[in-house]
């Protein structure tokens, strides 16, 4: 529990103050659904400003990784620290993007207030929707270019159309940490760029993001840190030193042949 | 029809009946977008060993014991459900079934073995209430509804299903917000911090509650068809969370009225003598409302699962 003690008065300061500017923090992170953890003794550090790939082949606890970070399930050891305090005191600086399967497309409920489900933890049970919460919706759904579908009902839209329309409810949560599961799984081409924009806004703007991507063609194009995992971490650090053909093939094991790893084209070996 | 004849006989049954649907319909929204509507169903048969028990208990048929025994038997269902759940590790479906099967047998098992069998506890009873009973006899017209004296001598059901219907009310609206978030997005709402596990239990218990209370008053088809059929109709009639429980509402009032109407004077228009059963008929509408919309909703073609870009 080393940040525990960081965080208290013996502490180094400056370590605690390098604590404080991390957005999330990840320290022994054990999580198991059965008998076999789904992620082991894990230890992540983001960032402040970085934009971060997950990358590690399925089942790898990747999006279990994302929901312990949430605070979704609880692990069985470990801890979590967000811009080095609590989750529970931090969870209005977190915007998440869950994996599309979780949706259901038939509820009756339109682009725009898919967009204001962002603002929950504003309004909280009973605050009011005034004029700012429409005006700020809005404003997301332009970021995205989702501006012309804000009263179509949530599943008469695109795939590509319906991940933009949840990163402009991440959005609209006005975060300063945003963790996006597989936000590129089957999208069109045109949204994948609309997403990729939007984030490299967000990075600009001094926010961090950190989203679980599959396509590893995209990862030096992307972003600029990544973090391997499979159960285990297998590597975190710069996208230039860390997405070597190395690491990945500890990650993916044997399933990611070598002539794939070749087609990547990576310097360092 | 004279308020004089109308207040004692026809007032409190069309305003149990109004209130009931509402109380079902309620949680019905939402119980039938998470795809949980059958659990109106499920909950009148978890209720019945409840019921055998109080019964054993007090050894009477009173409404009051019966109630709590159902009451309880609801919770120790949803207390197992979510134990099943956590400690099997298995999905609150699947954990359901379980539990409601079981404790239908225990209740059949406690009828046959206890000499409860004697005792009328019937079927008829049980399935179609007796709403046409309910009446107020201690009303003479419109004064008795200010008239301490004749509201004294309501039916108990009617302040039983009263109060149960604005708890439901109360519930709704409080926790609207969380309950519409997880159930279009249970990963999202999660990720805001919203504990949908205990949301979801609190919704089966709030829906607990309302058949139960409803079951006594009414009986258990109009629970069932409560549940359902406003809501499905309602969800046809917009795209609009907070529109379709407006519709529901409203097709549920419909039907209480209608239905009650019809029972009352439908088969006398028809030639026939004999009233039929009001709850009934009451689930008859709700049906055919739903049948209605089935056909000319405004919503009706909806795509179910995304297009593909
Ligand atoms: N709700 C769950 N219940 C049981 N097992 C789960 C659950 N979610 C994930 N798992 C298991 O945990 C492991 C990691 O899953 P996940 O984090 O979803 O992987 P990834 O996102 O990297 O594909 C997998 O083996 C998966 O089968
Ligand atoms: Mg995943």
């Amino acid at each position: 529990m080393t940040h525990l003690e960081l965080a208290t008065d013996h502490g180094a300061v400056v370590q605690l103050q390098a604590l404080d500017a991390c957005p999330l923090a990840i320290r022994g992170l054990t999580v198991s659904y059965g008998e076999k953890p789904a992620v082991f003794s894990i230890d992540a550090t983001v960032e402040q400003g970085s934009m971060t790939a997950i990358i590690g082949p399925n089942g790898a606890g990747k999006s279990t990784m994302l929901k312990a970070a949430l605070g979704v399930i609880k692990p069985l050891a470990g801890t979590v620290t967000v811009y080095g305090k609590p989750l529970d005191t931090q969870r209005h600086r977190i915007a998440y993007v869950p994996q599309r399967a979780s949706i259901d497309w038939d509820f009756p409920t339109r682009v725009i207030d898919v967009v204001l489900m962002g603002l929950y933890r504003d309004l909280g049970l009973l605050g009011r929707i005034g004029r700012k919460e429409r005006d700020l919706a809005a404003d997301c759904l332009d970021r995205v270019g989702m501006h012309d579908f804000a009263d179509r009902q949530i599943g008469q839209l695109s795939g590509g159309q319906q991940q933009r329309v949840f990163l402009a409810r991440a959005l609209a949560q006005q975060a300063d940490l945003y963790l996006l599961d597989e936000p590129f799984a089957g999208v069109d081409a045109a949204t994948e760029k609309a997403i990729i924009d939007v984030l490299k806004t967000l990075k600009a703007q001094g926010k961090t993001v950190v989203a679980v991507h599959h396509d590893l063609s995209t990862v030096t194009e992307y972003f600029d840190r990544v973090f391997l995992i499979n159960v285990r971490k297998v590597a975190e650090g710069p996208v230039e030193n860390t997405f070597t053909s190395e690491n990945l093939q500890q990650a993916y094991g044997g399933r990611l042949a070598t002539t794939q790893i070749d087609d990547l084209s990576l310097t360092a070996i | 029809m004279s308020g004089e004849e109308f207040v004692p006989l026809s007032l409190t049954p069309i305003l149990i009946g109004v209130f009931t649907a509402v109380a079902c319909a309620l949680p019905g929204n939402f119980l039938v977008l998470r795809k949980q509507a059958l659990i109106g169903d499920a909950i009148s048969h978890v209720v019945l060993p409840g019921i055998v028990v109080a019964f054993l208990v007090t050894g009477s048929l009173a409404a009051w014991p019966m109630m709590i025994g159902a009451a309880l038997a609801a919770v120790v269902a949803v207390i197992l459900i979510e134990a099943i759940r956590r400690l099997g590790r298995i999905e609150t479906g699947a954990a359901m079934g379980v539990v409601f099967t079981s404790m239908f047998a225990a209740g059949v098992l406690l009828l046959e073995r206890s000499d409860t069998s004697t005792v009328h506890l019937d079927v008829e009873h049980a399935l179609m209430g007796n709403l046409e009973s309910l009446i107020w006899l201690d009303a003479y017209g419109w004064g008795s509804v200010l008239d301490p004296i004749a509201l004294a001598g309501l039916p108990p059901e009617l302040p039983r299903i009263f109060v149960t219907m604005l708890g439901v009310i109360a519930f709704t609206w409080l926790f609207w917000r969380p309950l519409k978030i997880s159930t279009f997005d249970e990963g999202f709402a999660q990720g805001l911090g919203i504990r949908t596990g205990a949301l979801g239990m609190a919704l089966v218990i709030v829906s607990a509650i309302a058949a139960v209370a409803a079951f006594d008053a009414v009986g258990s088809i109009i629970v069932i068809a409560m549940f359902i059929c406003p809501p499905a109709a309602a969800r046809l009639m917009t795209n609009r969370l907070e529109r379709q429980v407006g519709w529901s509402v409203v097709f549920a009032v419909l039907s209480a009225i209608l239905g009650y109407v019809l029972a009352g004077y439908g088969p006398g228009w028809l030639g026939g003598d004999n009233a039929v059963s009001a709850a009934g008929m009451i689930a008859a509408v709700s049906g055919l409302i739903l049948a209605l919309a089935t056909m000319f909703g405004p919503c009706r073609s909806r795509t179910g699962a995304p297009i593909e870009a």
